[in-house]
């Protein structure tokens, strides 16, 4: 399958600055991309240049064989920008219609799309007077119009109570469906977990992992952590026995790589100076921060 | 085709937001009220001179619109860019299918139409107050007064152009201000001060008589100004204005030089829109 986007040895640059260094990635037709890095990690950058907004000092970017910026590109992408703002003097209804003519569109389709983000009670109120997550979700009504072919979401579902955030995805998912590929910027790993079908993280403007979550938390091989909580006055001997390192007087924490675990849990159990243990696995903030402290320390 | 779409809607929604804003019917108070102040001031005055009232009217209209008009376009246009930049409005129309010089021309179209309605309807109200009670209006008065409107129309396109360069320039809204108050007063008040601060040190030589004609016509303001002095003889006309009696060039030839401004101004909008980056 041919890439909806593309870009490779991608480097861009604010003046002396470098936001991106050397970046290859690829999205098809109906595939969810979840960006994910620190802030300043260059994901906004990434969106701009694809737009055409910032010219790359190197390397290519190719929109379904478009150049960024150009006709064929302007019509296949949408984006909803990371501060979505709009004039707060016109009301929503005015808005969508005019995004809906500029993308070529009958006006008509502004009513169905606000009723579809839930915005048609207050299509007739200046947007100046709405709240933030209503803001939020004209921008992505805006980024819904016509059939874009690839959706440009800069941290779509900041500003989203709980309810709206699982709307959001449901029309993420829908426009996959139809066959649109989905790139989007977030800070949430949990939210992207089981919505998106790959995570790319950028640290310091290098892509420092792309792959599926599960794919990503087995080749970091991260540990489970287990602490064990000895009786009185026997920390010591209990640590002399399973090793490990020293937490406070009573407390020793001992780490192993998470298929082993239940093993190492069933030895601890039946030690006698052994009063709690607790096992904690790796989450996703490990696997994110493994990968993005990786291309930290390659700096 | 798509393209007209595209400028047409833009423009339509400029227009809106102008009017939201309070700018369109800001700006058509303004002129009716001091057209209106002017044409009874002459009507007034009409029976000490020959001239009819509607000629007198349009030719001190001529020196307030000088003013008047490219404040008017200014403090309309200064922030079209440099506005959207700071809100960031820009990035979300920059990321469909509208280019950027749709949009400067669609922007250029829109606050045509709020300056132009404003001037239409001021010089209307004033010229209906002075025609209606007899003996107001004549041919000769009824065609200076066309041309004053004509001309103002595109005295306002060029500083409307103008203040949409500024602004795509500018990125910021508190430098675009800046940068339209000073070219207001450079060109609107400065520079005829320079210049006959220079024809009075320079006396009659060269200056006087070959250089200085076309530096004032130079001056879109002046330019529109002598336009319509020129046309009407019966006006008092003095100072700077006194070149009225001597142009360099037929009177015609001074439209063109509006023109020149007008598609130069357009031309750099379009080139300094084109570098901005959302
Ligand atoms: N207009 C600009 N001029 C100069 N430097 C910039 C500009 N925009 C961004 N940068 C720099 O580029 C780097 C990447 O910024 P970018 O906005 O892409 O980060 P981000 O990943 O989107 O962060 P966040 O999660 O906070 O939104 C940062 O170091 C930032 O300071
Ligand atoms: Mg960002």
């Amino acid at each position: 399958m041919t890439a909806m986007l593309e870009t490779r040895a991608l480097t861009v640059r604010y003046g002396r600055h470098t936001a991106i260094t050397g970046v290859d990635l690829a999205v098809v037709n109906g595939e969810r991309l979840a960006l994910l890095g620190h802030n300043g990690a260059g994901k906004s950058t990434l969106f701009k240049a694809v737009l055409g907004f910032i010219t790359p000092a190197s390397g290519t970017i190719s929109i379904a064989g478009h150049a960024p910026g150009d006709r064929g590109a302007r019509c296949a992408v949408s984006y909803l920008p990371e501060n979505v703002a709009f004039h707060g003097a016109l009301t929503g209804r005015e808005i969508l219609r005019h995004f809906a003519r500029l993308r070529g569109e009958r006006a008509t389709v502004a009513d169905p799309l606000l009723e579809k983000v839930g915005l048609a009670h207050a299509a007739e109120r200046a947007v100046g007077t709405w709240s933030k997550g209503m803001r939020q979700r004209l921008g992505l009504a805006q980024a819904l119009i016509g059939a874009p072919q690839l959706l440009l979401l800069d941290e779509p579902t900041s500003g989203l109570d709980p309810v709206s955030r699982r709307d959001f995805y449901a029309l993420v998912d829908e426009v996959a469906a139809r066959g649109a590929a989905v790139v989007l910027s977030s800070h949430g790993l949990e939210e992207v977990q089981n919505r998106t079908d790959r995570v790319a993280i950028l640290s310091n403007g290098r892509l420092v992992a792309d792959g599926a979550l599960a794919a990503l938390a087995a080749e970091a091989a991260l540990q489970a952590q287990i602490r064990v909580t000895a009786r009185q006055g026997e920390a010591d001997a209990l640590q002399g026995r399973i090793g490990g390192r020293r937490c406070n007087g009573i407390a020793v924490e001992v780490s192993c790589p998470v298929p082993d675990k239940f093993e190492l849990v069933r030895r601890l159990a039946s030690d006698e100076a052994v009063r709690d243990i607790d096992v904690r696995l790796p989450t996703l903030d490990d696997v994110y921060r493994h990968f993005s402290e990786r291309g930290r320390t390659e700096e | 085709m798509s393209a007209v779409v595209r400028i047409a809607a833009t423009t339509l929604q400029e227009i809106r937001i102008a009017r939201r804003n309070r700018w369109a019917i800001l700006a058509t108070l303004l002129l009716t009220a001091f057209s209106l102040s002017l044409a009874l001031f002459a009507a007034g005055q009409s029976g000490q001179v020959k001239a009819d009232t509607l000629t007198l009217t349009a030719a001190s209209l001529a020196t307030l619109s000088v003013y008047l008009i490219p404040l008017i376009a200014l403090l309309i246009s200064y922030d079209a860019f440099s506005g959207e930049m700071e809100r960031g409005t820009l990035a979300l129309a920059l990321a469909t299918p509208l280019t950027r010089s749709e949009l400067c021309l669609a922007k250029f179209l829109a606050q045509i139409a709020v300056v132009g309605g404003a001037i239409l309807v001021g010089y209307g109200v004033a010229a209906l107050a002075v025609a209606l009670p007899a003996r107001g209006a004549t041919a000769a008065g009824l065609a200076a007064w066309m041309r004053l409107t004509a001309t103002s129309l595109l005295l306002g396109a060029v500083f409307v152009s103008l203040g949409i360069f500024i602004s795509a320039l500018a990125r910021r809204t508190g430098t675009s201000a800046a940068l339209a108050v000073g070219l207001w007063l450079l060109l609107v008040v400065l520079y005829d001060i320079a210049l006959l601060g220079a024809l009075v040190a320079g006396g009659d030589g060269l200056f006087a008589t070959r250089i200085f004609p076309w530096l004032v016509l130079a001056n879109p303001a002046d330019a529109f100004r002598l336009f319509n002095l020129v046309l009407l003889d019966s006006a008092p006309v003095a100072g700077l204005d006194g070149l009225a009696r001597n142009l360099p060039v037929p009177p015609t030839a001074v439209l063109a030089i509006l023109i020149g401004w007008l598609l130069a101004a357009v031309a750099g909008g379009i080139a300094a829109a084109r570098r901005l980056k959302p």
